[in-house]
């Protein structure tokens, strides 16, 4: 099994009119065994902008605390938050820095830029973006979240059914990953507002 | 080239002689052609890998007052995708005769198949239902035999006969013991730990029953490889008898009905720009 497999997880952001949606499930496992069901796998690098993070947990929060560690440095010197952009850039150096051993994580990145236009991207454990314009997945049960946004995804839509239709790709797809699942976490982004909910889901 | 296991079988005389055609084709062991090849053991090594799914189970049976209960849940998987959230594991051999289902899902579909229609046989034979006993051993032979080859069997063999109740673990190794207690699959030591710890001799169906379904609950939620639906059966003197079939995915909100909280639904006001 791949050492991106063992803790098992589930990601997707997905893009509406003027707002964003980022989600993950709730497992922590060592391999099958479940060992938390309120695992926190998106953070918040500032009110308009989430950082998710697949893969191995220990280097998710490691990576985590460097990123936060740098955005903090960033807002002392320039005295503002980070673009969207620009914190993909440096997750995208941070992680080419560990060329030849990298952190066992694959980011997803949705933030809100300048007027409000949404941004997602995902990438892998070196650092290659990929950005997209409507959703981008990551985790364990990326296959079945690809074919359910596949399906699912309609351009622009405002916030609350933005909110349903990410809810549903989760949740329908972790129902076909052993290693993801036992609930979900989503948030939805506006201009205005951040909304966060925790989603139940099948427990097994 | 075949494998000839006709030597294997049980001596006991069947009704009527057995240079029946038909009776021969049915009740003796069926041979397989077996490949081709030099490295027959790196030909099995491969051929094993293509052909293991439903690896990830939680079964179990147990004997107590009123006779045998058993549970199982319903997933197969492949690696890490769930193929089915339905599957039947537990397997009907006669009306007094349950078998469940470890390992890989043909093999014991088919074994437990080719058991049913021995037992048939015997009773047609000798005029009386085959002992838990009997069936547990004719099975066991038959997996011995193909020891070695690939098979890949976890079932315990549950039923009702003339001594009472009778519960046998078997598998494709060649083990075969005699219990009052198993669990088999990936999900086991969950259920052992809740079974073992809620277990009396002297249950009620109802209590049997509901320790049984908890059992495959605690293994599926700590289990990846497990889960769908909770199935118990009951076997007693009048045969066995299905008493539930629980979805797993509501039983958990069952056990664990949630509190709405406050931080269910938090709302920040964005300041900043």
């Amino acid at each position: 099994m791949s050492i991106f497999e063992y803790n098992g997880s589930a990601l997707i952001a997905m893009v509406g009119k003027n707002c964003f949606a980022i989600a993950s499930d709730r497992r922590l496992g060592v391999q099958l065994q479940t060992i938390a069901t309120d695992f926190q796998r998106i953070y918040k690098v500032h009110d308009r902008l989430f950082l998710g993070l697949s893969g191995l947990a220990t280097d998710a929060q490691t990576l985590y605390q460097r990123l936060v560690f740098r955005h903090k440095l960033y807002q002392l010197r320039e005295e503002r938050d980070m673009k969207p952009e620009t914190f993909a850039s440096l997750v995208s150096a941070i992680l080419y820095e560990k060329r030849f051993g990298p952190y066992f994580c694959q980011p997803v990145i949705a933030g809100l830029g300048d007027e409000d236009k949404p941004f997602i991207c995902t990438m892998d454990s070196i650092g290659a973006k990929e950005l997209a314009k409507d959703f981008v997945v990551a985790g364990t049960a990326s296959e079945s979240l690809y074919g359910a946004c596949e399906s699912m995804f309609r351009p622009d839509m405002e916030p609350e059914d933005l909110f349903e239709t990410i809810s549903q790709a989760l949740l329908s797809s972790v129902d076909r990953d052993c290693l993801s699942g036992w609930g979900g976490h989503v948030y939805v982004v506006t201009p205005t507002e951040v909304k966060e909910r925790i989603l139940k889901g099948r427990m097994d | 080239m075949k494998l000839d296991t006709s030597g294997l079988e049980s001596t006991a005389p069947l009704f009527g002689s057995s240079s029946s055609e038909l009776l021969d084709e049915i009740s003796a062991a069926p041979s397989f052609a077996l490949p081709n090849t030099i490295n027959f053991d790196g030909f099995q090594k491969e051929a094993i890998q293509m052909v293991k799914p439903a690896k990830g189970t939680t079964t179990l049976a147990f004997i107590f007052k009123e006779g045998v209960m058993v549970a199982a849940d319903s997933r197969a998987s492949m690696g890490g995708y769930i193929s089915s959230q339905s599957v039947k594991k537990i397997i009907e051999i006669n009306p007094y005769m349950l078998g469940t289902m470890a390992g890989g899902a043909a093999d014991c579909q088919f074994w437990h198949r080719n058991l049913g229609i021995k037992c048939r046989l015997h009773e047609l034979a000798n005029k009386r239902r085959i002992s838990v006993t009997g069936a547990s051993k004719l099975l066991a032979n038959i997996l011995y035999s193909y020891r070695g080859m690939g098979l890949s069997v976890g079932t315990m063999i549950a039923g009702w006969d003339e001594t009472g109740p009778g519960l046998y673990y078997v598998d494709s190794e060649g083990g075969r013991l005699k219990g009052t207690r198993f669990s088999v699959g990936s999900g086991s030591p969950y259920a052992y730990g809740v079974l073992d710890n809620g277990y009396r001799y002297d249950m009620s169906i109802e209590e049997a029953a509901e320790l049984a379904r908890r059992s495959i609950y605690h293994a599926t939620f700590r289990d990846g490889a497990s889960g769908g639906v909770a199935s118990v059966y009951y076997v007693g003197p009048d045969g066995w008898k299905k008493l539930s079939g629980d979805d797993v995915g509501e039983l958990h909100y069952h056990y664990y009905p949630v509190m709405p909280s406050t931080v269910e639904q938090e709302m920040v006001e964005v300041t900043g720009q």
